[in-house]
């Protein structure tokens, strides 16, 4: 069985899985991402932040969707490690 | 004025939700307030009489809909929607639902905020109103001889832009004639390449600017009055942090020619409201209209403080159809008034967001301190809106007294939870460009980015 990673949320405020509503999302279920690839962004006070990977894996499930209200700590992703 | 207005509704949160409710108190109006799932203990929802909840936190869906507003003012049977600064304060689409609704809506009507909002517009405004805009080219211009008369004629430095450009893109500064003629070759073939159009046209640079706005009140019969000037130069990634009034080492006939131009460019447009003309000023006199905000600023406390002028209140009664208050003459600025604004922010840490409790809030009072917020001690400062706090302002007989006051106000100033602006607020106090009045709208990166690469070495 391989390892669970999760990817956090840094900080609070309102997430996207979008860097604007035309574009596509950083990231998919099922995609494999690298150390420090973003998968999402956190908006707190009209500014953004990146929300990035710190460990390489397959994104197994997002847990929050776009513009649910985030919290410092709150899971945003769940990542298998890549073994 | 209760006859007409007896209840409204504040479409805002934070300080100017409270600002708003105040005003509507000193006049005899019942305030209504809005909230967010974010704010149903906000102080702005304390201190009205009602409070209709607008829906989640997130402004798209609830503090920027306009017919969520419109609805809630209903609901609560207001008769007027007052919306601050920011969310729908420059949509017409408000005033346009409030007209559909029969409220009175207190702001100018939407088709003048609509043109006032449209750059081109405005600057066509301007011209016809006489008012001065940034020189440049009249259009295309149509060789290397062509743009090197303009150039001539302008001065230099200038800009070279690409009429198809925008964005920020397709700009190239030109210093010196002798530069012109390669510049002119390469930014049309530039433009060709990026825009399939090698068009350009020419503009003066205006160098090491000041920001320089007039405050002005039209009513609805035609009279139109300014309340003199503030200087907003001190900004960080065009954020204004101070503003003063009036401005300082200000030329008086510059100072002339803007609040008249202000008051020309209002009564031009068929202005209606509390609104402003900003202006850049640079180091030779030389002032450019650059737009009107049409709404009530977050620095109208200064000219508050100067003027003895209740803004808020003038607009109230605007929107209920009396005439202004007052003459031009009967308005003469006292003093001087430095504000100071308190953001929940990092300056230590690239300005980041600090949202979260407050769990200490000693405001500064006293001799000319006033102190403008829509926070208390165990509120929240919400991550999904703007990141000021509060609004420290000082008035004294002289700029003088006003900067020692700021000393001893933003030194007694305490909150606690949060990481604010007040710190920085308080070194700035000694920054020289500031207390000699000199400051232009680079002045304050240019010396964050100083301090920040000391830190760094």
């Amino acid at each position: 069985m391989s390892d669970e990673l999760v990817i956090r949320a840094p900080i609070p405020g309102v997430f996207y899985r979008r860097p604007d509503p035309g574009s596509p999302p950083f990231a998919e279920e099922g995609d494999r991402v690298e150390p420090g690839a973003v998968i999402g962004l956190v908006e707190v006070m009209k500014q953004f932040h990146d929300i990035v990977a710190e460990a390489a894996g397959v994104i197994v499930s997002f847990e929050v969707e776009s513009e649910d209200v985030v919290s410092p700590g709150d899971v945003v992703a769940r990542l298998e490690a890549a073994g | 004025m209760s006859g007409e207005i007896g209840r409204l509704l504040v479409a805002n949160r934070g300080e100017i939700a409270v600002r708003v409710i105040r005003a509507c108190r000193d006049l005899g109006i019942s305030p209504v307030a809005v909230y967010s799932d974010a704010d149903s203990e906000a102080l702005h929802v304390q201190l009205a009489d009602e409070a209709v909840h607008i829906g989640p936190a997130h402004a798209r869906k609830s503090y920027l809909l306009p017919e969520a507003i419109v609805a809630a003012a209903l609901e609560a049977g207001a008769q007027a929607i007052h919306p601050g600064y920011g969310f729908l304060s420059e949509d017409p689409r408000l005033p346009r639902a409030c007209e559909e609704a029969g409220l009175v809506f207190v702001g100018p009507p939407a088709e003048v905020m609509a043109a006032v909002g449209d750059k081109v517009l405005a600057r066509e405004a301007a011209i016809a109103a006489g008012v001065a805009v940034v020189p440049g080219s009249e259009g295309r211009l149509a060789s290397v001889t062509d743009a090197q008369g303009v150039a001539a004629e302008l001065g230099f430095p200038v800009l070279l832009k690409a009429s198809a450009g925008g964005g920020g893109r397709g700009i190239r500064p030109v210093e010196s004639a002798e530069e012109l003629a390669d510049a002119y070759q390469r930014a049309s073939a530039e433009a060709e390449a990026a825009f399939g159009d090698g068009g350009l046209f020419l503009e003066k640079l205006l160098v090491r600017p000041r920001h320089v706005e007039v405050q002005v009140l039209a009513d609805a019969h035609g009279n139109v009055v300014h309340l003199g000037e503030r200087d907003c130069s001190t900004q960080r990634r065009k954020q204004k942090l101070i503003e003063e009034a009036p401005a300082p080492n200000l030329d008086p006939a510059v100072r002339d020619e803007l609040c008249e131009g202000a008051v020309r460019f209002a009564r031009g447009v068929g202005y209606v409201g509390a609104g402003t003309c900003e202006f850049l000023v640079d180091a030779e006199g030389r002032a450019c209209f650059i737009e009107m905000n049409a709404r009530i600023q977050v620095e109208h406390g200064i000219t508050e403080l100067v003027t003895g002028v209740d803004l808020v209140a003038e607009q109230l009664r605007i929107a209920a159809g009396r005439p202004l208050g007052l003459s031009q003459g009967e308005i003469e600025p006292r003093g001087a008034a430095i504000e100071f604004r308190i953001n929940a922010e990092d300056p230590g840490n690239g300005f980041m967001p600090s949202p979260g409790e407050i769990t200490a809030w000693r405001p500064a009072s006293g001799p000319g301190v006033r102190v403008d917020s829509g926070v208390e001690a165990g509120g929240v400062v919400q991550p999904f809106y703007d990141s000021m706090v509060a609004k420290l302002m000082v008035w004294g007989a002289s700029r003088e007294e006003a900067m020692d006051r700021a000393r001893r106000a933003l030194e007694e100033c305490r909150i606690e939870g949060v990481t604010t602006t007040l710190a920085l607020h308080r070194e700035l106090l000694d920054w020289e460009p500031l207390r000699a009045g000199e400051v232009t709208i680079e002045s304050l990166e240019e010396h964050l980015d100083a301090a920040a690469a000391l830190a760094g070495a």
